[in-house]
């Protein structure tokens, strides 16, 4: 492999990783304050890039508009999808929450299917994303440079306001301990809703900056990136936001690096997450920067 | 002869010591209570004992046999049972099942062999069957065997969960709190049903416990936990006369 | 007690009344005096569901983990069916791209030799998952093995040599009688019903009552975990390999995890916990995925097109249902209850205003 090719896949690696980075915070957020896998936010990211694809093609919106209301949209949606499927079930079994998480899933993408088809549908073309850049002889797509870039400012959005923030403190509290900081009067509606907000918003971003990568929009577009940055926030540590973001760089490259050092087994590439959620689950089931929660007994 | 000891146990969750060089012996056929006040870290020593929690240092006994870093499981096989704090009963299940399931750690027959319904399960859980119905009947719980386990009153809820710990046979029961909740009558009431199970069952009786005249009547032993650390040990009589127990325990909290 | 031993024995004519009424009607069906092919294939279907649906139902209702790798152990059964069954002379025609693999391609096995091996290894593999998974708390179960489904599904399509890759494998020997699904379905669920009133059924229930009080009592959770997440490996093994055989043809898309979803619906419609919701749910959810494909079909009612009525409604009625019922019928039809005589004439009881009587003993459930 020649360098140039190398370097080539390192950026894709980096490029995809941070994508998985976006999707992988949203879950690891809602998890760290209602400890539940909110198993429908591969869908809301497939939705948001349906949602690209209206704004822009269908309504012909410029692109910047486009991405704005594509994030607001997301963004109610997610926040409806809460009030509606998991507020109910605040009190209810872990696993009715859950299983209201799937209905949510399975609904989104059969609405996707039936509204859209299954047929895939081209995302549009942000000329300013997918132009081509040449870095040292090095050529790559603005998207696969900027993606990273986006990706570290957000974090460090999204580490501002839950650690220098009063609703930050809030939700730092409510991760903590559920009850007490319920008992301390901080509105866990209030909370939760924020968390939703955020996570949906950067699933947003992560949907417009995957559809100039991959410009193909499907309704069962979701799942896989799903799955997959579910085990990049295990792989960090659940309910840790820097670990998300590594968790999503570490899976990303190591994608990139089979695709690239062993062809042979390209046709597995997605099965790479789930060994890597195997192995973190034996060796250091808290993840890469998770703390240790022990069961009060 | 000592059925249970603790030898310098240390347990640190993060930065927090929450018990440090405690060293308690508990003698055969005899009821030692762990007291102290609030955030003492007696559920944690009992977590210790019970291998819920692994101590940071220091080791745990069980008739000379070392039992720390045990699972809970194979801890309560070799023959301690406990109770919990906070009650937790098999809440949507019956009280015979909740005393049955306390048997299946002695259950031999393998699940093929259960689900088969082979000659030599039957046995077995006709065995336990008849066993559960005695442990009850000496009880006095026989009469709601069928009734489900939450829909009883708090009272015979805390009796249920003892019943379950000793259907495991276990020989050490240890109790988190038995008369938590209970009013003077039923304390009492509890007093005698524990002096009793013990004689009946040959046990040996460690428990924590915040009633007081509770702990002073029955106890053979007390152990005095404050912080963390222990600050005093000795029979009822020189625990209420120790004045370091007096200033941190007896003086700050009320005889409740 | 003369009164009470009546009644015991109305109840137990009418149940062997009903088994006899049950096993008419199959007979009937079989010998095709009544019903069609259309009828026959969604019975054959609903039991081969029930048995998936009350395997899932041992792991999710009764021990409380959250396991959704039911499609791909029922590849893993479908496929060791497949490959095994096929005459060997058929082989070469349906391995026309990539021949099959030298190892499998000269064996045939019986049908009930193949499908008790798919089983077996879908359990394998279930603790292969289930060893590192299980140790820990089930939240992560539930992704560890919808992810694990898809790579069985991932392996199958790339594994050309043995399972003929995305093309999948035809000409698969049809299953002769209803009495074979029926027949399996019966044996594995009652297998199930006696495994749940065992010792070890119990130790299960504790288990999703609280881990916690049951470690204490003694009970190793993960030998138990693993003992329920293998045998409800096992039976969607069994059921995949039905499935295989009743549509005659099988390839990795159609164990699509969604798949799983279908389980999950009917578990939570009859009733995380009661065996007999199940059946009913796997019927009625089966029948259901079956008749309403005319939402499916575009309607004219007129002579105006009604829209909505185009490819994909169907499932998105379904999908909704699920988020109705675990949002306001936790419980679904049975809640943890199992359907019994008592309980049928309590219904009779209250339908006729009469008062119900007290307390009988118990039913023999059906």
């Amino acid at each position: 492999m020649s360098f140039e090719t190398f370097m080539q896949q390192l950026a894709n690696g980096i490029s995809i990783g941070s994508l998985y980075a976006l999707i992988a915070i949203g879950y690891t957020m809602v998890y760290g304050i209602l400890r539940l896998i909110n198993f429908a936010h591969g869908d809301i990211f497939m939705m948001a890039a349906y949602f690209m694809v209206f704004s822009m093609i269908n309504f012909s919106l410029p692109w910047y508009i486009a991405i704005v209301l594509v994030i607001i949209s997301t963004v109610i949606l997610g926040v409806v999808i809460e009030r509606i499927a998991y507020k109910p079930l605040r009190d209810a079994p872990r696993m009715s929450i859950m299983i209201s998480a799937i209905g949510v899933s399975f609904f989104l993408e059969n609405l996707a299917t039936y509204l859209f088809t299954g047929v895939p549908k081209g995302f549009p073309d942000i000329p300013f994303l997918t132009q081509a850049a040449n870095i040292g002889g090095i050529s790559l797509s603005v998207a696969t440079i900027v993606t990273p870039i986006i990706t570290i400012i957000l974090l460090l959005c999204v580490l501002f306001i839950t650690n220098k923030t009063k609703i930050g403190m809030a939700m730092r509290a409510v991760s903590k301990d559920y009850e007490t900081a319920r008992l301390m009067g901080i509105k866990i509606n209030r909370v939760i809703s924020t968390t939703f907000v955020i996570g949906s918003a950067l699933a947003a971003v992560g949907a417009v900056l995957w559809g100039a990568k991959y410009p193909s929009v499907m309704p069962l577009m979701g799942v896989m990136p799903g799955l997959k940055c579910f085990v990049a926030a295990v792989l960090g540590g659940i309910g840790n936001t820097t670990g998300a973001v590594i968790g999503g760089f570490i899976l990303g490259m190591g994608e990139m690096m089979i695709v690239a050092f062993l062809p042979l087994l390209t046709g597995y590439r997605d099965a790479f997450a789930f060994i890597v959620l195997i192995i973190v689950l034996i060796v250091k089931p808290t993840g890469l920067l998770g703390e240790k929660v022990t069961d009060k007994v | 002869m000592s059925v249970l000891k603790i030898d310098n146990v240390k347990m640190q969750f993060g930065g927090v010591i929450a018990v440090n060089n405690l060293n308690i012996d508990v003698e055969k056929g005899k009821i030692v209570a762990l007291i102290g006040p609030n955030g003492a870290g007696k559920t944690t020593a009992f977590n210790v004992i019970t291998g819920v929690y692994n101590p940071t240092s220091g080791s745990v006994f069980l008739n000379d046999k070392k039992i720390t870093s045990l699972s809970p499981d194979k801890i309560t096989k070799l023959g301690i049972a406990r109770t919990f704090q906070n009650i937790r009963l098999f809440k949507n299940l019956t009280v015979m099942d909740n005393i049955l399931i306390a048997n299946h750690l002695n259950v031999k027959s393998n699940f093929l062999s259960s689900a088969l319904r082979m000659p030599w399960y039957i046995k077995e859980e006709n065995h336990m069957r008849k066993k559960s119905e005695m442990l009850l009947d000496k009880l006095g719980l026989l009469g709601i065997k069928d009734e489900i386990a939450s829909s009883l009153p708090y009272g015979e809820q805390r009796k249920l969960e003892i019943a379950r710990a000793l259907a495991t046979d276990a020989k050490l029961l240890l109790l988190d709190e038995p008369a938590a909740g209970m009013n003077p009558h039923e304390t009492m009431e509890l007093t005698e049903f524990i002096r009793n199970i013990r004689d009946e069952f040959d046990l040996t009786v460690f428990m924590i416990e915040h009633h007081m005249n509770l702990v002073m009547e029955i106890s053979d032993k007390i152990y005095v936990l404050d912080f963390g650390q222990l600050i005093a040990e000795g029979t009822a009589d020189d625990i209420k006369n120790n004045p370091r127990v007096i200033e941190a325990y007896l003086g700050v909290e009320e005889d409740a | 007690m003369m009164i009470n031993n009546n009644r015991k024995l109305m109840r137990r004519s009418l149940t062997v009344l009903i088994i006899i009424a049950f096993a008419s009607i199959i007979i009937l069906l079989d010998t095709k005096t009544i019903g069609d092919n259309y009828v026959r294939r969604i019975l054959n279907l609903g039991a081969i569901y029930a048995i998936v649906s009350v395997s899932m139902n041992l792991v999710n209702g009764f021990t409380g983990l959250f396991s959704l790798g039911q499609a791909g152990f029922m590849a893993i059964g479908a496929f060791t069916v497949a490959v095994f069954t096929v005459p060997v002379e058929l082989r070469e025609a349906i391995f026309y791209i990539v021949p099959q693999n030298p190892l499998v391609a000269n064996i045939e096995l019986p049908f009930f030799v193949a499908l008790i091996l798919g089983g077996l290894l879908a359990a394998l593999v279930s603790i292969l998952i289930g060893m590192p998974v299980l140790r820990l708390k089930s939240d992560y179960l539930a992704i560890a093995t919808l992810g694990f489904s898809e790579i069985i599904r991932i392996i199958f399509t790339n594994m050309k040599t043995i399972t003929n890759g995305a093309l999948g494998i035809n000409r698969i020997p049809g299953i002769p009688t209803m009495w074979i699904t029926f027949g399996v379905a019966i044996v594995s669920i009652i297998f199930i019903v006696l495994l749940i009133n065992s010792s070890y059924g119990r130790a299960f229930k504790a288990i999703r009552e609280d881990d916690i009080a049951a470690e204490a009592m003694g009970i190793n959770l993960f030998k138990h975990k693993v003992i329920s997440f293998a045998i409800g490996a096992f039976f969607a093994g069994i059921g995949g390999g039905l499935l295989a055989s009743l549509l005659g043809t099988v390839d990795p898309k159609q164990f699509y995890f969604t798949m799983t979803y279908n389980f999950l619906l009917i578990i939570v419609l009859g009733g995380m916990g009661s065996v007999s919701g199940t059946i009913i749910g796997s019927f009625v959810v089966t029948a259901g995925l079956e008749y309403l494909r005319i939402f499916d079909e575009p309607l004219t009612v007129l002579g105006v097109n009604i829209p909505i009525f185009r490819a994909g409604f169907r499932m998105v009625i379904f999908s909704f249902l699920l988020m109705i019922l675990v949002l306001f019928f936790r419980q679904g039809i049975m809640g943890q209850k199992e359907l019994s005589w008592d309980m049928i004439e309590g219904w009779f009881k209250r339908r006729k205003g009469l008062p119900k009587k007290g307390k009988v003993d118990k039913g023999g459930t059906i």
